[in-house]
């Protein structure tokens, strides 16, 4: 069962991996705002087309 | 602010697309094929290449990472440029990415009928493939943190990070679970042995299910979901929640594929703390996206993407809700190594990842092309097929399921098993059939869906570089002129600390590891020794035919099992099997004692059987391997496989590979002999008697004195 040590030091590497991003995306401010990202994506990408059709 | 041009890449989207369906079509149908084989076993095993052990590895590879591999990079660069405002970092790395793993998918094609595998499920590739993939997830990653760098949009979007999760955790399993040494140029032992190997393999596995399966389509569905419903995610605060949760907890859930195993008690106890605790992460998601739907159900009438996205959010509410009960020891102690795990499985696969693909690609491809889609109509149709097929797939799976158990655990007032092995095989043929049938629907429904698509594509011109603008990134901080990237890190004295914590792990890592497995494998019940030349030969025999497909190698300490194939087994009798070879599904009985007590056969028995398994056992599922009477054993690898198993820490003397050979034959002769007294004529240095030197070891060890 020895293996099971590394198993542990992997997935704790990737967990502690996980966790500063998760401190880096708070300090950062990522989830200060948690509604206007979830509109924000439904209007990228038609800006362009209907510039095009105004034009 | 200055408002910076730039152009999307759709050309890579677009190719990752038309794989997705072309190799969905094959992986589907290679299903197709594997489930019929089932009902007409004795017609479509075309043995060696294209028996049900070296092809059902190809389905599920196929389907898995030719299918939903390349529609997750179809999702992932469609929607991380939009979301990050930017063109992926480059062009090349995007090309080299594409063809990669449509290389890697095809040498998996050809290597796995070609009976080229580690025997270890959703990892088959063998040592040079596990290399490519390595280097192509290497160039997905660098292309995607590239371009995550040079974003235009400072917040990254939920889905950027479901891709993220994908990345980093897929490279860490792939790595630690392909940890092999390899012999041949298509051969490698795993490094681990027994329950360490089994413990790596689901560790690995089930994690192949959350961050392959999972992660990337939670990603998609977040950015494709609220996009084909022109509507915001129920709560963008949830699918935070949902994410961080789901990654913390994922990671641990491995060892529920091993409840009631030799695996010590408290890491199964830790693998169900963890399955179980999962539902409310999941639940979160699923309930996020169907109620993103919320007073907007009359467009998932109109439209069809919506439609399909629908199903695959309701099934992944049902997989993730079965999988923790699954994980339960009490369910777990009925439904393991059942048909039940495969009708769950296909509910995940079918349902989530197919559905959700298909409902992308109805969705992505107009756009790309810019036109309509060619029929809804035939869309429409697709839909009801690929559902219907579900529903076809997995209701009699489950029945046939709880009907093999019940078959399997049943005793007579007297106390004697009320059933043979083979009568539970039987009765099995009508589900199989109905199961077949319900994959044919599904697979109709994707070819429509493969017609719709192509005419879609032609009807259309591809804008292969989509016009862009957006402001540019303002930079957070600014650091001096000239100023060295070390500093950087000097003035961040926490961050340095764990960085270099994490290199000098690894570099211990590299450095004890193999020692510290080779010490572990010391057996701990003394009369199971290793495998001899013959028998080691016939076990590579074994996991080269895929027999782990359908035979377990794992008694579990239930009376129903203890009864039909003896002792239970344990730990201390699997030291010296790289890989393990415990299997997941009972098709055919357990055989971890196929050579020891009541199951144990004659040698003539083995070598008809595996002639001609219908005429032993009639009704048996079983493909014929007559071509290992045919076949001439390789012995000139023998050498090389004793001294790379001594590499392992297996206790052959230190010259013995020289003489390897000459006790291979003696003990094959045996065989031979023994056979010949029943009339049978076969010379010794056939692959059928190492195979029957193997079956006959099987469980031998623990009743020796």
């Amino acid at each position: 069962m020895g293996v099971i040590v590394i198993l542990i030091i992997a997935s704790v590497l990737v967990a502690g991996g996980f966790l500063l991003a998760f401190l880096w995306s708070v300090k950062t401010g990522q989830m200060d705002d948690d509604y206007t990202p979830s509109v924000r994506i439904l209007f990228e990408d038609e800006l362009i087309i209907k510039k095009k059709e105004i034009l | 602010m200055q408002v910076e041009s730039f152009q999307y890449d759709n050309k890579t989207v677009r190719n990752f697309a038309i794989a997705t369906i072309i190799w969905g079509v094959v992986g589907m149908t290679v299903g197709l094929w594997v489930a019929l084989q089932l009902v007409f076993p004795t017609v479509l095993n075309l043995q060696p290449y294209f028996n049900f052990g070296r092809i059902r590895p190809l389905h599920t590879n196929a389907v898995i990472f030719a299918f939903v591999g390349n529609a997750m990079f179809m999702g992932i660069y469609y929607s991380l440029q939009r979301l990050l405002k930017a063109r992926m970092f480059s062009d090349v790395l995007s090309t080299i990415h594409f063809w990669g793993w449509q290389l890697i998918i095809v040498a998996a094609a050809i290597t796995l009928p070609l009976g080229f595998s580690t025997a270890k499920e959703y990892a088959e590739l063998e040592w040079p493939i596990d290399i490519a993939i390595t280097l192509i997830w290497v160039v997905f990653g660098f292309n995607m943190f590239a371009t995550i760098i040079k974003r235009r949009e400072r917040h990254l979007y939920v889905a950027v990070w479901f891709y993220i999760a994908t990345f980093v955790t897929v490279a860490v399993l792939h790595l630690v679970n392909s940890f092999e040494l390899p012999v041949t140029l298509f051969k490698s032992y795993s490094w681990y042995a027994g329950v360490q190997d089994a413990l790596v393999q689901w560790w690995y596995g089930h994690n192949a299910v959350a961050f392959f399966l999972t992660t990337p389509f939670l990603g998609l569905m977040y950015y494709f979901l609220p996009k084909a419903a022109n509507r915001p995610v129920f709560s963008y605060k949830l699918s935070i929640i949902h994410f961080w949760a789901l990654i913390f907890l994922y990671i641990w859930a491995g060892p529920h594929h091993l409840l009631y195993t030799a695996l010590p008690n408290w890491a199964q106890s830790l693998g169900i703390v963890f399955s179980f605790m999962l539902i409310f992460p999941s639940w979160g998601g699923m309930i996020n996206g169907l109620l993103t739907l919320r007073g907007a159900w009359d467009k998932v009438r109109e439209e069809v993407v919506l439609k399909f996205m629908v199903v695959a959010v309701t099934a992944y509410g049902m997989s993730t809700f079965e999988g923790p009960m699954l994980s339960l020891k009490s369910i777990n102690a009925v439904a393991h190594f059942s048909d039940w795990i495969i009708a769950h499985v296909h509910i995940g696969g079918l349902g989530w990842n197919g559905m959700l693909t298909f409902g992308i690609l109805y969705w992505l491809i107009p756009r790309i092309y810019k036109t309509q889609l060619y029929s809804k109509k035939l869309a429409n149709i697709h839909f009801w097929l690929a559902t219907l097929g579900i529903l076809f797939y997995a209701i009699p799976m489950y029945w046939a399921g709880w009907q093999q158990v019940s078959m399997w655990k049943q005793f007579t007032p007297s106390g004697q098993l009320k059933y043979q092995f083979l009568e539970t095989v039987t009765y099995m043929a009508p589900f199989y059939a109905m199961r077949a049938l319900g994959g044919a629907l599904y697979l109709t429904g994707a070819i429509i869906g493969m017609v719709n698509y192509f005419k879609t594509i032609g009807q259309g011109t591809l804008q292969a570089n989509e016009e862009a603008q957006a402001p540019a990134l303002e930079k957070a901080y600014t650091k001096h002129h000239g100023e060295h990237w070390h500093r950087w890190i000097e003035r961040r004295p926490t961050p340095f600390l764990l960085l270099s914590l994490v290199v000098i792990l690894i570099g211990g890592l590299v450095e004890l590891v193999p020692t510290f497995l080779v010490k572990s494998n010391i057996p701990t019940i003394s009369s199971v020794k290793p495998y001899t030349p013959l028998e080691l030969q016939g076990r590579d025999i074994y996991t080269r035919e895929g027999c782990y497909t359908c035979h377990s190698q794992m008694i579990r300490p239930f009376r129903s099992e203890t009864e039909r194939y003896g002792e239970y087994s344990k730990a201390g009798e699997f030291v010296y099997d790289h890989p393990f070879q415990w299997g997941s599904k009972r098709t055919g009985p357990d055989l971890a004692r196929e050579g020891a007590g009541n199951l144990k056969k004659s040698n003539t028995w083995h070598y008809n059987h595996l002639e001609e398994p219908n005429a032993i056992s009639t009704g048996s599922v079983m493909p014929s391997y007559s071509f290992l009477i045919d076949h001439n054993l390789d012995t000139s690898t023998t050498p090389l496989k004793i001294n790379a198993m001594r590499t392992l820490g297996v206790p052959y003397a230190a010259d013995y590979a020289s003489k390897a050979n000459q006790d291979l034959m003696i003990q094959a002769k045996g065989i031979t002999d023994d056979l010949n007294k029943d009339g049978i004529k076969v010379p010794p240095n056939k692959e059928i008697i190492a195979l029957i030197a193997y079956l006959q070891r099987l469980g031998t060890d623990i009743t020796k004195k």
